[in-house]
């Protein structure tokens, strides 16, 4: 079963570069319908508002982190199952761990490569 | 005759322990007037006192004058400059570094996507080619947020060093303004990076911050007005 390339991404980063960055990535692997968040509590007012397919967030934001934002994801019984992959530059063991108890779908490490963006896309949504 | 004034100097002692007790709340007790009181409390013993008192006060004299010691050369480190200028001038540039890096990484973005946007009247295989130089480029441009992290880490470490200055400040009190109005009459150098330099290297003064750079019609104006 081939993906829907047009699902609505919501990517979450306090660093507008860094948006900018993960959308032409994101644009290059074919993904056109993705929405921007920069901080945890704006990408969540945007996720309730709207039904979003795949969270990509950065971890160190404010005022809500990103590890907040996928708790409060995993708290809402409408959002409890949405794919959250974080991209960070927190790769201490202790962040991976926590953010692994938290329910995060998968973990990139910053910087990272386009090849690592889509190998975890690939394994949260399937070959596309 | 001389019980009373005994007397009298003991209660003039207790009210001078009461004040610094009081004050030591706020404050801590200067040196000086611990000498003082030390001394005050020997004079009032009249002779009585043992060999092991007279040793007990030598050292609390020394103490006293090894404290004075030390205030007056951490006060000759020039604390109140550190907080006031050096400390504010690193963040200020540090800050400037994120800028100026920010607005690079901008602008190389801006170009790149117009590179991106040209493939579409590119030969496919010059295409799939120029795709993936611009792949890299987004890659390689991840190095803005990282840096930006970290001089966000190297700030707060700063700014933490800048309160323990300012409480050093505070409980230095008036002392240091008299260190401070020494230093102005000799002249102190403001930027220490600076020290002791002099004629070429004096003029190095690095890139200046935003706030106070000179445009290039600032410049072209300047250097017109010098005929």
């Amino acid at each position: 079963m081939s993906i829907d390339m047009h699902m609505p991404i919501l990517i979450v980063d306090d660093y507008k570069t860094m948006l900018r960055i993960i959308r032409n990535l994101l644009k290059q692997l074919g993904f056109d319908n993705v929405e921007e968040a920069t901080d945890g509590s704006m990408a969540l007012t945007k996720l309730r508002d709207k039904g979003f397919s795949l969270v990509i967030s950065d971890w160190n934001m404010e005022p809500m982190t990103g590890i907040q934002l996928l708790r409060e994801v995993r708290a809402d019984a409408k959002l409890k199952d949405l794919p959250f992959i974080m991209i960070t530059a927190e790769s201490k063991s202790e962040n991976v761990i926590a953010a692994k108890e938290a329910g995060v779908s998968n973990y990139i490490v910053k910087p990272f490569n386009a090849a690592t963006l889509k190998q975890k896309l690939t394994t949260i949504l399937g070959n596309f | 005759m001389v019980m009373a004034r005994k007397q009298a100097t003991d209660k003039e002692l207790a009210d001078k322990l009461a004040a610094v007790e009081r004050e030591g709340r706020d404050k801590p007790v200067d040196a000086r007037e611990l000498m003082a009181m030390v001394e005050g409390i020997v004079a009032s013993m009249e002779g009585d006192l043992s060999p092991m008192s007279i040793k007990l006060y030598s050292e609390l004299e020394q103490l006293a004058h090894f404290i004075q010691k030390a205030k007056s050369e951490i006060a000759q480190l020039r604390p109140d400059e550190i907080r006031d200028q050096h400390l504010p001038t690193a963040t200020d540039e540090l800050e400037a570094i994120v800028g100026a890096t920010e607005t690079a990484t901008n602008g190389i973005l801006n170009a790149v996507e117009q590179i991106e946007n040209l493939t579409a009247e590119m030969p496919p295989a010059v295409a799939e080619k120029v795709s993936e130089a611009v792949t890299q480029v987004y890659e390689s441009c991840n190095f803005q947020d990282i840096t930006g992290q970290r001089i966000s880490k190297v700030v707060k470490a700063l700014q933490h060093i800048e309160s323990k200055v300012d409480g050093l400040l505070s409980a230095f009190g008036d002392e240091m303004t008299k260190h401070r109005k020494d230093g102005a009459s000799q002249g102190a150098p403001a930027d220490a990076s600076k020290q002791g330099a002099s004629g070429d290297k004096a003029l190095l003064n690095g890139p200046q911050l935003p706030q106070d750079a000179k445009g290039q019609a600032d410049i072209d104006a300047l250097f017109a007005s010098l005929g």
